[in-house]
């Protein structure tokens, strides 16, 4: 039952979140900062989620393509 | 989003899938048996149904800020993901995704695999092999279809644009009985990762309780936005690769 839990919980971590966790928890990050400063600071953050995406992209591949010709 | 952009967004996300699938059922049906690879297709079809059916209906029951919340960073980091692998793959840094060369391999493991009977189905293998395929290519159909359809509040749209992908794919696979290896399944995929990323972005942030600039007239800067700094980081990483070819070439040269 533990082995068969540990492989769905594996199969859903490939699926949704792949080779990069870190894109998944900048994107988590990001969207309850931008809860916060919405909802604590009344600014309307729309900015937030597009720059912490494309951040989190460009160090995604730049952690991938490093040291490789 | 109007119903045309829902329909060709899931349209062309799940014509992608079910080119990865029907690689695999071709592999199994002509190396094995049709009738065992059938089953399993049968099999696999069933149960992303029910899950349909499950799902579906209770993604309706979730109040629409919380769903767009949730939906909208499922998608974001499912986008990147895709993006990602297509940014990696225009660049040369990872291979490019080639349906002949898996049915290749597909096909050399079904030749190695031994023929064995179970539980009703005469080559287990075959079976196997078909159902695992469909499945997981299917799910990544059911989980876009059901998020964007979800979210637009129009499921049965959204599950017009996934069935037609399939049909449309299936039908196309059986009138040439071989690999679409010639559909630009990376190019579709770049553009998919377009789409999925920046429909999780703009329906995350509004989850979030943002309200974008123009309402759902944002998607239209957000869209092109996504793609021009997704080719941005590919004109980059090339640059980049051309130029370390460069400095590295004279060095192996002078040292041979």
């Amino acid at each position: 039952m533990t082995r068969w839990l540990r492989s769905f919980g594996a199969f859903w971590y490939d699926f949704i979140i792949g080779d990069d966790w870190r894109g998944a928890a900048v994107v988590a990050a990001a969207l309850a900062a931008t809860a916060l400063l919405v909802h604590v600071a009344s600014v309307n953050a729309w900015w937030l989620l597009p720059i912490a995406v494309i951040a989190a992209l460009g160090w995604s591949l730049r952690r991938a393509t490093a040291g490789k010709p | 989003m109007n119903s045309l952009a829902l329909f060709l967004t899931v349209f062309v996300a799940c014509a992608v899938e079910a080119v990865e699938a029907l690689t695999i059922v071709l592999a199994a049906g002509v190396t094995r048996e049709w009738r065992s690879t059938l089953q399993g297709m049968a099999a696999a079809l069933a149960v992303l149904a029910v899950a349909v059916a499950v799902i579906g209906p209770a993604l309706t029951l979730i109040p629409l800020t919380g769903l767009r919340l949730v939906v909208g960073a499922l998608l974001a980091v499912f986008g990147l993901q895709w993006l990602r692998k297509a940014i990696l793959r225009a660049t040369g840094y990872k291979d490019l995704h080639d349906e002949g060369a898996i049915y290749a391999r597909q096909v050399a493991a079904a030749n190695a695999a031994s023929r064995e009977a179970r539980r009703g189905v005469r080559d287990w293998y075959a079976f196997t092999l078909s159902f695992k395929g469909v499945l997981l290519e299917g799910l990544e159909v059911v989980f876009i279809a059901i998020t964007f359809g979800g979210n637009q509040q129009n499921l049965g749209l959204a599950a017009a644009g996934a069935v037609a992908a399939v049909l449309v794919v299936a039908a196309v696979g059986v009138a040439v009985r071989a690999p679409l290896s010639r559909v630009p399944e990376n190019t579709m995929k770049f553009a998919v990762g377009i789409m999925l990323t920046s429909f999780g972005v703009f329906w995350g942030a509004e989850g979030a309780g943002v309200s974008w600039p123009g309402n759902d007239a944002a998607l239209l800067a957000v869209v092109p936005a996504t793609a021009l700094v997704a080719l941005g980081y590919v004109a980059l990483l090339r640059r980049t690769a051309a130029a370390r070819r460069a400095t590295t070439v004279p060095v192996e040269r002078s040292a041979a």
